[in-house]
């Protein structure tokens, strides 16, 4: 029984070890600052399209499913406000995350592991380079500032689509829309819009270098490496979206 | 210095293993400075390991190691970072970095070791004539010294395997080390290409007279250590002269089973061996 556990609990404590090491060197010189630019450039303007694109289709479906619903209350006007509240909140950062993890948490765990099979991680160890401070401290970095503005795109993206078909379909004017949407709106609703794709980013980021770092077996333990990533760094966004709502429905609305 | 420079690494009961399966079993052992140790042993019987555990890559699960008369064992990794500084590597895997070209793979021990950063001059070369070589200067010689000069701008994926191995040993070498450490540096190769290597490899040992730890799966390779020598003059290897010539006895072998040491000695001890798994390795025609 206790041999089953002591894999997935030594997996996790050198988990914690490698977040703790990466956070605490950002404090710490030497600074990476071009490795920082290139991941990025890697993360941020590689995804943007692709995160637009997306963005775009969950409005668009948000306000289809919506109109339906609210038409039979007579309450079409109010298509904005529910799209804006459920891109924000909820599913602008969690479908932004899970593309991010797709395309970079499998993208640094199979560059990393690369780097791990062919004895560049030993030989930047030997050669007098930290690969924490090197590789993981910049991709951290990265991705916790690229995330919430990819996300921040993706929503505002996605509040466009939700007016195309509020328009062609429903027939309600840009101000009628717009309007709504902003209103239902509230700071806690942004904050936690901007908070989520901060924690997802710190995920998707130390759990890709984690599985890149402790790849071994050749070319073989970079391919399991690399779905180990996506996976699990997938399910953690789940998780952690369900978590972060619940505490947070707790701590500040008043039921 | 450090304290106690006459032993360059040393291993005291070291054992290392990774769950069930024993990577290092109580090894012990002395490098002297100057002298060539070749490491035989089968696939998986811990050559690579001993290797990294010397420089304190792998940390051992007990025993000893001391790298130029100072323990490692026990330091943190900012503190190996200076003492690395003394020693240069060839990695089985090649350990190029892919993202960088061949000069700024060849730069890179001179501008990321803070030891070396620190010291603009070559550690030999700042006493003499006051001239002082840039990195540049260095990679270049480096690069000259194995031959790749005109790979300077390349990647190191556009090189052959030979190529790249070589381009490693610049990167090892480059740095003046007093310990080397070369992790199968002929295997994937030709004969011709191995020979070269190893040609590389005596020269930086006859020149510097660099104490070397070689693995190796190929008994010619340890016999040309043993028995030749470079010769500046000619710029050729050559066989080395007389029964009691200095490479002849300062060439250890050291074969490997399963983590530890079964057998150490010279050559000719080699060769006499009885033991049927020693004597697997001494096929291929001996001279
Ligand atoms: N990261 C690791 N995780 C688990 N076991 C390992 C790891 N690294 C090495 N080992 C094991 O340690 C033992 C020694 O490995 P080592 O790499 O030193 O062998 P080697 O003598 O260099 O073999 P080869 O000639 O194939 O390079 C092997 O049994 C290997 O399976
Ligand atoms: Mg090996």
């Amino acid at each position: 029984m206790l041999d089953i556990l002591k894999p997935p609990i030594e997996a996790f404590q050198e988990f914690v070890l490698l977040s703790i090491r990466a956070v605490r060197n950002i404090f710490r010189s030497p600074h990476y600052a071009d490795d920082i630019f290139v991941q990025m450039d890697v993360i941020g303007v590689g995804s943007l399209f692709i995160v637009s694109l997306i963005g775009l289709f969950s409005g668009i479906v948000m306000a289809l499913q919506m109109a339906r619903a609210l038409t039979q209350y007579g309450a079409q006007g109010q298509v904005g406000s529910i799209v804006a509240i459920t891109l924000v909140r909820e599913l602008g950062p969690v479908l932004t995350a899970v593309l991010v993890a797709g395309r970079n948490a499998s993208g640094i765990a199979s560059e990393l592991g690369s780097m791990k099979v062919t004895e560049q991680i030993d030989a930047m160890r030997a050669l007098g380079t930290d690969p924490i401070q090197k590789l993981v401290t910049p991709r951290l970095i990265a991705t916790a500032v690229v995330l919430p503005l990819l996300t921040i795109i993706s929503d505002f993206i996605g509040l466009i689509g939700g007016y195309f078909i509020a328009s062609g379909m429903l027939g309600l004017t840009f101000s009628e829309y717009w309007t709504t949407a902003w209103q239902a709106l509230e700071y806690n609703d942004l904050f936690q819009g901007l908070l989520k794709p901060f924690v997802f980013a710190v995920i998707i980021a130390l759990v890709g270098c984690f599985y890149g770092m402790r790849t071994t077996g050749g070319t073989q333990g970079v391919g399991r490496s690399t779905t180990s990533a996506v996976v699990s760094s997938s399910v953690w966004i789940f998780v952690l979206t369900a978590f972060i709502t619940y505490v947070w429905n707790r701590a500040f609305v008043k039921q | 210095m450090t304290p106690d420079d006459s032993i360059v690494l040393r291993f005291e009961d070291v054992s290392l293993h990774f769950d069930a399966t024993v990577a290092l079993d109580h090894l012990s052992l002395e490098v002297h400075p100057g002298q060539t140790y070749v490491v035989f042993g089968a696939a998986g019987s811990g050559k690579t390991m001993l290797l990294k555990v010397a420089v304190g890559l792998v940390r051992p699960d007990s025993g000893r190691v001391s790298l130029f008369g100072q323990e490692i064992t026990g330091l943190r990794e900012q503190d190996l970072f200076d003492i690395r500084a003394r020693v240069g590597i060839l990695f089985q895997e090649g350990g190029l970095f892919d993202s960088l070209t061949v000069a700024e793979n060849v730069a890179y021990p001179l501008t990321n070791q803070r030891v070396l950063r620190q010291a603009a001059v070559t550690p030999e070369g700042s006493a003499g004539n006051g001239a002082v070589r840039t990195v540049d200067d260095r990679v270049r010689e480096s690069l000259r010294f194995v031959e790749l000069e005109e790979t300077l701008d390349k990647f190191p994926a556009e090189l052959s395997g030979g190529m790249r191995r070589r381009v490693g040993i610049a990167r090892a070498v480059v740095s003046a080390p007093a310990l080397l450490l070369y992790d199968s540096p002929t295997a994937g190769l030709d004969p011709i290409t191995a020979n070269t290597i190893i040609a590389l490899i005596l020269k930086e040992r006859d020149l510097r007279n660099t104490a070397t730890i070689m693995v190796t799966h190929r008994y010619q390779d340890g016999h040309l250590m043993a028995n030749f020598r470079y010769n500046p003059n000619s710029g050729q290897i050559e066989r080395a002269r007389g029964g009691g010539d200095v490479s002849q006895v300062s060439t250890k072998f050291l074969v490997m089973n399963a983590g530890r040491l079964v057998f150490e000695g010279t050559e000719p001890e080699l060769q006499a061996s009885q033991d049927p798994y020693v004597r697997k390795f001494l096929r291929v025609g001996g001279a």
